[in-house]
């Protein structure tokens, strides 16, 4: 196991030697990661500009929100986020060199490109969550403590079972990448904002049944300590982990079942 | 199964291909890549796997690597099932894709060397020693500090060679490794290889459509067509099944006599020059001894040559003859050969 793992920090390693290969691509790269989170946050400021309240939310308390799903994201995107060649992998038959290496498959494939870039927007994304903890004025208490650094770790499985998950459609089609930004993307955008705001039919499929919901809203509540207008009872918030744990599991499933109808082309 | 390095037992990959039938209509047909393949390779043995494009070799070695997922039979290599136990038989096996690039495209190819010493795990002292090895029969050392991307495709394949032999597997695969190398380099490609055969604790399988790789290296010839074995054995048994035959040409001082020898069983005159000095025999499961003792008995022979038969020819007719079933007996070919053995003697002058 520890070989195992010295073997992937290897690859690593080589990967990054690799990188530094194209310096300024990086550094561009870094700039346009930065700049894309400070997008997505005016967007939330510039919406309570026009409204107080946002589904029964004001701007501190959204602001959580936004902080829980924004690192949860920005964490699963730096370490599993490069699952998106996926696609070009499969498309090339380049994921049979893969296969012939006696190591995982997804850790290769996502080690073969980290993009350090991204680390920064995870950055961004735990200052904007720190300064709105701070700014919401909670009751702080161990449990609470602990909810605040396990809820972006747990967030962050759950996000990176869903570009896991999403990313094995190319299995089964080419060109599936579009309808995994959806999900990974789209989620992320979708989280953003209290499910109050969304109507009764796609809360039950997003929050619910894809579980989205568990990212930020209900770990924020059980934070802010607020009673949930939705009428879920107060332990919802911590069931976080809980919702990664299946998901992860799911995603795992999915990739297998993808891996052994991998068809690789002709060659 | 067995000690066999790799056992197959109706061994088959179906893929499910869309058809274009009218504007929206696309129904699916499930078309056989690789149907019902029976394989046997002792530990040792450099097998050659040939086939016209399409006929399922790659497919093949990729149910044999772990690459791909077979649709039915069964198949051993290394004693392990290739699939479920993926990253166990990686260890025991090399594999170079012609085509496709094992190495990492922007590092220098001496640091893709260290990097697969992590990825398998060799020891260093191991690693040192396979690898000074190997850079001398391969000659890497002008080009040990190049990006991989830069190398010639001549230089990258022998960087590939090394890189699937550094953890010392007990079998390698080889796709298409002298696919678009210039003569000097597929030279040094199948040089190498029979080096490497000759030392008999690699098995070694290869599919090419390079039939001198074949003619050169291996004893061992499968062909599959249409995802099936149609012949498995040595070159000389292939001919003698679809009827290639040895020919003899004579050169003569002077022309036959009209009372001439007669020619031993199993030789016919296949042409003759205008002249008269210059024969063509073709022989037919015969050995050329008797036919140059009774021609020598008859004139003064200047030179004899014998040349065996193109493989290429064979194996094209092979091609164009369609499916054939295994076990079946010979094609039409019309040729009654009754062994497949051949006597030793191939060239006498």
């Amino acid at each position: 196991m520890a070989d195992q793992f010295r073997a992937y920090l290897h690859l690593l390693r080589g990967q990054a030697r690799s990188q530094a290969a194209y310096r300024a691509s990086f550094t561009t790269d870094l700039l346009s990661t930065a700049t894309g989170i400070v997008f997505d946050l005016l967007t939330v400021v510039v919406l309570f500009r026009a409204t107080r309240e946002l589904g029964g939310f004001s701007l501190t308390e959204a602001l959580v929100i936004v902080g829980l799903s924004a690192s949860a994201f920005a964490l699963a995107d730096t370490s599993v986020g490069n699952i998106d060649l996926l696609g070009f992998y499969v498309r090339t038959g380049l994921l049979d060199a893969v296969l012939v290496r006696p190591l995982g498959v997804l850790p290769q494939l996502v080690l073969s490109n980290v993009p350090l870039r991204k680390l920064s927007r995870a950055g961004i994304a735990v200052a904007v969550l720190v300064a709105a903890l701070w700014q919401a004025e909670i009751e702080w208490t161990p449990a609470r403590a602990a909810l605040t650094v396990l809820t972006p770790l747990a967030g962050a499985v759950f996000f990176g079972s869903i570009f896991v998950g999403s990313a094995s459609l190319n299995f089964w089609w080419t060109d599936a990448g579009e309808v995994s930004k959806a999900f990974t993307y789209g989620g992320r955008d979708l989280t953003a904002y209290p499910i109050t705001v969304y109507g009764a039919w796609f809360r039950a499929v997003f929050a619910f049944a894809l579980g989205f919901g568990f990212v930020g809203y209900y770990p924020a509540l059980a934070l802010l300590g607020r009673a949930d207008p939705l009428g879920l009872p107060p332990w919802v918030g911590w069931a976080s982990p809980a919702v990664a744990v299946v998901a992860a599991a799911a995603a795992a499933t999915v990739w297998r079942a993808g891996v052994r109808r991998y068809r690789s082309t002709g060659s | 199964m067995s000690d066999a390095v790799i056992e197959t037992r109706g061994l088959r990959k179906d893929f499910t291909v869309r058809v274009k039938a009218g504007r929206f209509r696309r129904p699916r047909r499930v078309v056989a890549a690789v149907d019902g393949v029976d394989l046997r390779v002792e530990r040792g043995e450099l097998l050659g796997y040939i086939g016209p494009n399409g006929a399922g070799k790659s497919t093949t070695l990729k149910m044999l690597t772990g690459i791909l997922t077979p649709s039915g039979g069964q198949v051993r290599v290394c004693g392990l099932a290739p699939v479920p136990q993926r990253t166990r038989l990686a260890r025991q096996v090399g594999v170079v894709f012609g085509q496709r690039s094992q190495l990492w495209w922007d590092l220098p190819l001496g640091e893709s060397f260290t990097l697969l010493r992590h990825i398998y795990r060799v020891p260093a002292a191991e690693h040192a020693a396979r690898l000074r090895r190997l850079r001398s029969m391969l000659e890497l050392d002008a080009f040990q500090d190049t990006p991989v991307r830069q190398l010639s495709l001549g230089q990258r394949m022998r960087g590939e060679l090394t890189a699937a032999l550094l953890h010392g597997p007990s079998v390698l695969f080889l796709d298409e490794p002298t696919i678009g190398l210039d003569v000097v380099s597929k030279q040094a490609v199948r040089s190498f290889l029979a080096e490497l055969g000759a030392r008999g604790d690699t098995t070694i399988v290869l599919t090419t459509h390079d039939l001198a790789d074949i003619e050169r290296l291996s004893r061992r010839l499968v062909v599959i067509d249409h995802g099936r074995v149609v012949h498995d054995g040595t070159i000389e048994a292939l001919h003698a099944r679809y009827g290639s035959r040895r020919r003899m040409v004579v050169d003569l001082d002077a022309p036959l006599p009209d009372a001439g020898p007669v020619l031993p069983a199993g030789v016919t005159l296949e042409s003759a020059s205008s002249d008269g000095l210059r024969l063509v025999f073709t022989l037919h499961e015969v050995g050329a001894g008797e036919l140059i003792a009774r021609l020598a008995g008859a004139v003064a022979l200047r030179d004899v040559a014998v040349r065996e038969p193109d493989i290429e020819e064979v194996v094209a007719r092979l091609y164009t003859a369609g499916p054939a079933s295994p076990d079946q007996g010979r094609p039409d070919q019309g040729c009654s050969i009754t062994s497949t053995t051949q006597e030793p003697g191939s060239s006498a002058s």
